[in-house]
């Protein structure tokens, strides 16, 4: 563990017991979520999140925080307005802070195509509960008064959607504090603890095997991010995932104030400001799949240039960090949640570049999945057998990147 | 620098120029047709490793080529 975390959480060490009730492979904020959603709402406390390094140490502490349910189609509009209402009262529920903001999110369009997509995502939204709507150049500029609408000359603002409820939290302590909550319930964290192989009798899985010894489970959960196709792997399981890094970075600090969340998707690239005053920015995945988390000077080249039109004071700011986590991409840019054809082994992936949002959410329906043995409606159409079903969940526009 | 690709027609060039493409491998096991068309479909080894994968050189000559690339490392190997 590492010693700023142990200031901020008191993860007590215990020695894993022989077996669980549940087994969470991953210590990411899903599977974190998941073990306190289990504890908390159903009693389920015979739980073990194994984690191979530290918790939030994947993508989890790696992510750009945005929270946000404009999403393009019903289904993910219903799903992740549940978990921004989740995120909003995380605070009070846990009695932490986790530095949960509502900041307003700008989508801009700068083609006639994109102004279309974005007009048709506001009513969409309003109709299924979430909050966006669709916003002229003049209301851009109002929100965000540093905005250049004539983007540098090159590519005018037409307009763009503005999803009022869109908000940012620390991922540092959304994890914590969901860690902690799991933990004070009676569940098991055990870090360092790498799951090996899977222990299984025909098509049923019967416990994991790790690099401290074997653990009996009478469900597995694999909540293992990028790592998900090497872990269905052990249960003969494939599934349509690719890894591909995504990159992102901060500058030093910017002496203004600046309020929403803003993202271009005919500019490829999405910023908002930390509490720290740093300008946060990301664009698209990598384009070869790998499980690499170096990050380079050609995304800072490229994203910088077209940020830089839109946003010149970003042109005056200088790059402090930058980093990049590996995401799990499905074919449809939708998440893949519940039942495998294996017994005993759920998933809970697919979260590609946009599932920091999802993990009140989606801890929040497996747990009750675990609980009830049954699939909740809220992510029935999420479900792996989708793609047999030709019933996929293409949703690129919004899932694209954040 | 970012990686570059040994082209056997146009020699190295940047990955900027060529388009990845995963060859698909059906496992034997899987006997039944209808699973066999959902596989071939959607998928994926997504190996962590070592692996033979297809690039096409679209900004090149507009050909498949083949090569062996570590995708812990993002390296190529051959
Ligand atoms: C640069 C970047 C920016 C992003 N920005 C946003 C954003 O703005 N908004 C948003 O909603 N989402 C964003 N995301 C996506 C988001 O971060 C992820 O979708 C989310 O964190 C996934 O959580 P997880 O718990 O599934 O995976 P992770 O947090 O990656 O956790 C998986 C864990 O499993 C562990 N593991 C793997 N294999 C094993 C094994 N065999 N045994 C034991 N443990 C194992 C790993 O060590 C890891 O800790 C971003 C991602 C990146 C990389
Ligand atoms: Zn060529």
């Amino acid at each position: 563990m590492n010693e700023f975390m142990e200031k901020q959480v008191k993860l007590s060490w215990h020695a894993p017991k022989k077996g669980y009730d549940v087994v969470i492979i991953g210590g990411g904020g899903h599977g974190l979520s998941t073990a306190y959603h289990l504890a908390k709402r159903h009693g389920i406390s015979n739980v073990a999140v194994l984690e191979r390094s530290y918790i939030g140490g994947g993508n989890s502490g790696r992510n750009t925080t945005i929270i946000r349910a404009d999403y393009g189609i019903p289904e993910a509009v219903k799903f992740y307005q549940r978990s921004v209402e989740l995120y909003q009262r995380l605070e009070e529920e846990t009695g932490r802070w986790i530095m949960h903001k509502t900041k307003g999110m700008l989508k801009l369009a700068h083609s006639e195509a994109s102004l279309k997509t974005e007009r048709a995502r506001a009513l969409m939204n309003q109709a299924f509960g979430s909050d966006t709507v669709f916003v002229t150049p003049d209301e851009v500029k109002e929100i965000c008064p540093q905005i250049d609408l004539t983007c540098g000359g090159t590519l005018p603002v037409l307009g763009g959607s503005y999803h009022r409820t869109g908000a940012t939290a620390r991922h540092d302590r959304v994890n914590w504090t969901l860690a902690e909550g799991a933990l004070q319930e009676g569940a098991h964290i055990h870090q360092n603890t790498e799951v090996t192989g899977l222990i299984m009798k025909d098509n049923k899985v019967l416990g994991v095997k790790t690099n401290q010894g074997d653990i009996e489970a009478g469900v597995v959960i694999s909540n293992a991010g990028g790592h998900v196709s090497t872990v269905c792997g052990m249960a003969g399981l494939r599934i349509p995932i690719r890894t591909h890094p995504l990159q992102a970075y901060v500058t030093n600090h910017f002496a203004q104030t600046f309020d929403p969340i803003v993202a271009s998707s005919d500019l490829l690239f999405y910023v908002s400001q930390t509490a720290r005053g740093e300008m946060l920015m990301g664009a698209e995945i990598d384009r070869q799949p790998s499980y690499n988390r170096r990050s380079g000077f050609d995304l800072l080249q490229s994203c910088s240039y077209r940020a830089g039109l839109l946003l010149p004071f970003l042109k005056s700011l200088r790059i402090n960090r930058q980093w990049a986590g590996s995401c799990d991409m499905s074919p449809d840019y939708s998440p893949i949640m519940g039942k495998t054809p294996v017994e005993n082994f759920l998933i809970n992936t697919g979260w590609g570049t946009w599932g920091f949002k999802a993990i009140p959410v989606s801890g929040e329906q497996m747990a009750k999945l675990v609980a009830t043995g049954k699939t909740p409606d809220l992510i029935a159409p999420f479900s792996l057998d989708r793609f047999a079903r030709d019933r996929t969940m293409a949703d690129r526009g919004s899932a694209g990147t954040h | 620098m970012s990686l570059q690709i040994t082209c056997p027609h146009c020699g190295t060039r940047p990955i900027e120029e060529f388009t990845y493409g995963e060859i698909p491998h059906v496992p034997e096991t899987l006997t039944d047709l209808d699973a066999r068309d959902v596989d071939r479909a959607f998928m994926l080894a997504n190996p962590e490793g070592e692996t033979t994968e297809a690039w096409f050189h679209v900004y090149g000559c507009r050909r498949w080529l083949k090569l062996k690339r570590d995708t812990k490392l993002d390296r190529i190997v051959e």
